[in-house]
């Protein structure tokens, strides 16, 4: 199962496309109010990660998350 | 800070509607003339927006059975189908249902948005899993957040998507929930329901269809999508509405699973609410019969979608991936779309404006829904309607 580095990186290379110009990504970026991704973009960002580390990524998640830190965190979690 | 800043957006839109003197979100019918024909907001027009699908709002016989419901029991039950509003007309729809889909059971609901949030929430709870599609309702992903199930997404009608998040999911395949619709309310496309039943069928766990667009359209007794599909025996419960094709208000759900008459009494949506009118049921009933004595309603509907269909695609707006009773035509500019529903007003139709989120994409849509009451004169109406649309570059660019 990957660690939490490997879902944070993974999490930066598919933010980058989405994120607003001149917004530089780092762990404490919020996906909404800082890089600006929409609800639909959020659940973008979700089905990539699942099918990059073919695992399953419930919505219930998506309430705890605010930052790639917090995402990131959360995914490490699903592994154990 | 306060309770009302996240509302700032939605006031925002409204302030700017008002400014323009435009009202598409609560439109208010003034008075019906028909049930394809009516007064909105000032203007005569004919109605392309309503869901009233076979036409039966105005029914005669439908009319008179709610008439004499209202005299005999009353204007309202005044309580819960589990304690005083369960009345013999509650039990005879349900029975009735249940002989129309050919299942053993069935829970009459007040709305179907009480059936479709009702079952979400309490067929599935922590520990199980719903996979549900995408594109879902707001009246589904409303009921699986109350539910406390693990949620997971697939890609809006994609079967071979759907597979991969069961397998994904391995043996807890066994304690979960597949929700899908039949006809999608937005965009009208039909699920692929074959596929779904195969994949279903393959991995396990049971399958909820809401059929509340496709009730009384496809199958060769208006079942709709999973007869016309030939998967019934594949869904476990199918969920609907009273409130288009019936004419009225109310759910239901059907199914074979006997368990379901216990599980009417887990739903919270069916417990603290009060049932039904005698007169909505009455109505409903009726309207039950008539859709299966005349399928020739369900003939007119559809040569009906299909002529407005055509008539949009010709002047070349993008429509709806599929035929159906629901058409819709996508506009990328938000704007554009609030210009051309007060056009389409002004011109005589009464469509549905539809903004994110409600639509399934960024894109805004006019949506139109057909009746099979509707002549085709009238349909010619709505087309011509959109033909007058301006600016014509605009039409061109979507």
């Amino acid at each position: 199962m990957p660690d939490y580095n490997e879902f944070l990186q993974r999490t930066f290379e598919i933010l980058k496309p989405y994120a607003k110009q001149g917004v530089i990504l780092n762990k404490h970026s919020e996906l909404v109010t800082e890089l600006g991704l929409t609800s639909l973009q959020v659940m973008e960002l979700i089905e990539q990660l699942e099918d990059h580390f073919d695992m399953s990524i419930p919505l219930n998640i998506l309430p705890d998350i605010r930052t790639v830190h917090d995402l990131a965190t959360q995914l490490e979690k699903l592994g154990h | 800070m306060s309770l009302f800043d996240k509302f700032q957006p939605i006031i925002d839109i409204r302030a700017g509607l008002e400014k323009a003197g435009i009202m598409p979100f609560g439109a208010v019918t003034e008075k019906l003339l028909s049930p394809t024909e009516g007064i909105v907001n000032g203007q005569r027009v004919i109605l392309a927006g309503t869901n009233n699908y076979l036409g039966l709002t105005f029914e005669p016989e439908c009319i008179q059975a709610a008439q004499q419901a209202l005299a005999e029991q009353g204007t309202g039950t005044t309580g819960s189908r589990m304690a005083n509003g369960t009345f013999a007309g509650h039990v005879a729809l349900e029975q009735e249902l249940a002989a129309f889909f050919a299942k053993q059971h069935c829970v009459v609901f007040s709305t179907g948005y009480a059936a479709t949030m009702g079952m979400g929430s309490t067929l599935a709870g922590p520990g199980d899993v719903i996979v549900l599609d995408a594109d879902s309702h707001a009246s589904i992903y409303d009921g699986v957040r109350l539910g406390g199930a693990e949620v997971v997404r697939f890609k809006h009608n994609d079967a071979a998507d759907l597979e991969k998040r069961l397998r994904r999911l391995g043996e807890r395949t066994a304690n979960t929930l597949i929700i899908v619709e039949g006809i999608y309310s937005m965009l009208g496309d039909q699920a692929p329901l074959a596929d779904i039943a195969e994949v279903k069928n393959k991995y396990g766990g049971l399958l909820l269809v809401d059929e509340a667009h496709s009730l009384g359209m496809l199958g060769d007794h208006g079942r709709g999508v999973a007869e016309a599909a030939g998967v019934e025996d594949a869904v476990d419960f199918t969920v609907g509405t009273f409130s288009k094709s019936l004419g009225a208000i109310g759910g239901y759900c059907v199914s074979n699973h006997a368990e379901l008459e216990a599980i009417r009494f887990a739903i919270r949506a069916y417990i603290f609410t009060a049932s039904p009118s005698p007169s909505v049921i009455a109505s409903t009933r009726v309207a039950l019969r008539l859709m299966q004595e005349r399928p020739e309603l369900r003939t007119r509907l559809w040569d009906n979608a299909q002529r407005l269909y055509d008539g949009l695609k010709d002047l070349g707006f993008q429509v709806s991936p599929q035929v159906s009773p629901v058409v819709a035509v996508t506009i990328s500019d938000r704007d554009q779309a609030i210009a051309w529903w007060n056009q389409l007003l002004h011109r005589g139709a009464y469509v549905n404006l539809v903004m994110p989120p409600a639509s399934p994409t960024t894109d805004s849509l006019l949506r139109c829904s057909v009746s099979a009451a509707h002549s085709s004169e009238q349909i010619d109406r709505i087309i011509d309607a959109f033909a007058s649309l301006e600016p014509d570059s605009t039409r061109a660019a979507n």
